[in-house]
């Protein structure tokens, strides 16, 4: 891919290496897992290497949108004529990839899709073989770009790397036309699917060190599907639609949900009892819902890994918790010999915790 | 006799001889599913809840001219066990397995189209007709076989509104688990025709959640349909950008929001609950003015 050439710097000092290298004016991007980086600030030029070093300690330490600052990009200016979008993504609903080209670059695709939907050319992929030279050749025609074939190494590129690497959003956003009168990748933006990582081990590295929040990263550790969310009502479900329907009755109670988490199907004793460890490292819980309903998962399974749990841990936060579905009976049973406080519908398990946790745990 | 399925569909399992693929055929056959066979490779000859096991679903087919088949086999296998049924001839694939990568499913999608087969999930429940035969992993014992249709993107939500709609003596036709990932076989627009023609079926529900775009597509069809559509959206409180466990439910770019899906809806026709406990009395009012 044909991008600047730059690198990456984590103090001023360092840009201002990094800035005396590149011999040029330079451009100070912050390195953030977000986007809209330009407009919220965190895109900088700079015309001398001190310049470049002014900006970085503005930019480094400090929150962009919410992120801390710790590393910049320290790369050449370069003399735009013309921006383009070019992306290839998962369109769901046709069950394909799908290519997106627009002449107009720069800005952020969702909006373009909705101000002028007719600026993005669209081309499916085939499920099976990769693009060919005529399918780009007759994707290029008439859409009046210079250098077609310089364009077409470049989406040929893409594809690849988008394939290769178990994507389902790879972007080049902006791609630049030079006053050299060639591209340039000014910006790029990959997601990967998580449910390919079993076959990405690098990517599955920098997963884990781009995660920020050290109960998020103990979670994927322990391979739970969770997100925290800051409230105090901790929450424990079985399947993504279930545990947000939780969290939905949970604010309508009048709590303020403190997580997601999805155990998934067929959850064993350990991953509940993992769960559970997990949402009591969370010092804003004062309560915990936990609410299962059980088709491949069985209630006795969860049961006892929330019974393996408190033999473990003290746990002295209250604690609701609703089983129905399959092995119901025996997971009830279990939950009849403890101390924890059964609950009869979501609804009911919803509104007790709230309320126990109003009153302070008691 | 359901949309897609009833007592008389033969049925296979693919993974059948493992932990979680036994333990449902035992429940299925306790049902009144047809099991006919099971698919394990190199478990040829063994038997599970009286079910024959082969080595491959095209045996499995020339055996006991199965018409169904529920997958249950690991994520990394998956692709190949959905391209498998469809090339076999199996016109009904339902697959329960979660955490598929999405470059494998895009394959499988196009297979399963290519043979003219259906495909349900995957990361489904699969289907129930309520009285009759369950494919997949609803509990069996919260139906109570009547008249009210669901399809639903989320599963243990769906036990949630059966079990609530039994317990009001509300009974369902068929139950329809599309399944929570990005690319799924069967989507709202496909299964609402179906409930439109079925006789049995006097209103659907229908339980969408954030993320992707099924609910919005699916608004013109429902406002043609010539029955009661009650849904449901779950995820309000679900922030943007965060992607909700491995489901399809993530907010992005302000598309996909609760609010927009529940809108789309409200445009269309359907009665759009606020709480899961209140949608049985919503049907019956449904109902009652019809």
């Amino acid at each position: 891919m044909p991008v600047l050439s730059g690198q990456v710097a984590d103090s001023p000092e360092k840009v201002l290496e990094v800035a005396r290298k590149v011999g040029k004016p330079v451009v100070v991007k912050a390195q953030v897992h977000v986007g809209g980086r330009g407009k919220a600030g965190g895109i900088q030029l700079a015309a001398t290497p001190e310049q470049a070093r002014d900006v970085a300690s503005r930019l480094l330490g400090k929150p962009l949108k919410g992120l801390i600052v710790e590393k910049v990009l320290v790369e050449e200016q370069s003399k735009i004529e013309r921006e383009f979008y070019l992306g290839i993504a998962v369109d769901r609903q046709h069950k394909k990839n799908v290519l997106l080209f627009s002449t107009e670059g720069g800005v952020e695709i969702e909006e373009l899709a909705v101000t002028n939907p007719d600026a993005i050319g669209k081309l499916y992929l085939d499920p099976v073989r990769f693009l060919s030279d005529a399918d780009i050749d007759a994707f290029l025609k008439n859409r009046n770009v210079p250098d077609p074939a310089g364009l077409k190494k470049i989406i040929f590129e893409l594809e690849k790397i988008y394939r290769g690497m178990d994507a389902e959003l790879a972007e080049i956003n902006p791609l630049a036309w030079t006053a050299e009168q060639t591209y340039k990748v000014l910006d790029a933006k990959i997601n990967i699917d998580d449910n390919a990582l079993f076959r990405q081990p690098a990517m599955a590295a920098l997963m884990e060190e781009s995660e920020t929040d050290d109960i998020e990263k103990e979670a994927h550790r322990r391979k739970i599907a969770y997100v925290r969310l800051g409230g105090e009502v901790g929450i424990i479900g079985n399947g993504a639609g279930l545990v947000m329907g939780t969290m939905d009755e949970v604010g309508r109670a009048g709590g303020t949900p403190a997580n997601f988490l999805d155990v998934g199907g067929g959850a064993k004793a350990e991953l509940v009892r993992n769960s559970l460890e997990l949402l009591l490292m969370d010092p804003n819980v004062k309560g915990i819902f936990i609410n299962i309903f059980g088709g491949i998962t069985r209630c006795d399974e969860v049961a006892r890994g929330i019974i393996e749990a408190s033999a473990k841990v003290q746990i002295r936060i209250p604690m609701v918790i609703r089983l129905e579905g399959t092995r119901v009976q025996e997971g009830q049973a279990l939950i009849g010999k403890t101390s924890l406080i059964p609950a009869s519908s979501m609804q009911e398990g919803a509104g007790k915790i709230v309320e126990l946790i109003r009153k302070g745990g008691k | 006799m359901g949309i897609l399925a009833d007592r008389q569909t033969r049925v296979i399992v693919q993974g059948i001889t493992g932990r979680e693929g036994s333990f449902h055929t035992e429940q299925m056959v306790a049902y009144g599913t047809k099991v006919v066979g099971g698919v394990t490779p190199g478990k040829k000859g063994e038997v599970v809840s009286g079910a024959p096991v082969f080595d491959t679903v095209r045996d499995a087919v020339a055996a006991t001219q199965a018409e169904a088949s529920i997958i249950f086999v690991p994520a990394r296998f998956a692709k190949d066990a959905i391209c498998e049924a469809a090339e076999a001839g199996i016109k009904l694939i339902l697959c329960i397995t979660e955490g598929i990568p999405i470059q494998d499913m895009v394959v499988a999608a196009h297979v399963v189209k290519s043979k003219g087969a259906r495909l349900i999930g995957p990361n489904c429940p699969g289907i129930a007709t309520a009285g009759e035969a369950k494919l997949g992993i609803i509990p069996g014992n919260i139906f109570l076989k009547g008249n009210i249709g669901l399809a639903s993107r989320s599963g243990t939500l769906t036990y949630e509104i059966v079990n609530a709609l039994t317990h009001a003596g509300i009974g369902q036709s068929t139950c329809v688990g599309l399944g929570g990932d990005p690319i799924l076989g069967t989507q709202f627009i496909d299964i609402l025709p179906l409930f439109d023609k079925d006789t049995q079926t006097e209103a659907v529900i229908l339980i969408g959640e954030i993320g992707g775009v099924a609910e919005e597509e699916a608004a013109p069809l429902i406002r043609k349909m010539s029955k009661p559509v009650i849904g449901f959206i779950s995820g309000r409180t679900a922030p943007a950008g965060k992607r909700m466990g491995h489901a399809g439910a993530i907010i992005t770019g302000g598309k996909g929001t609760a609010d927009s899906k529940m809108k789309a809806w409200r445009e269309a026709g359907v009665i759009v609950a606020e709480t899961t406990s209140e949608i049985p009395r919503i049907v019956k009012e449904a109902l009652a003015k019809k």
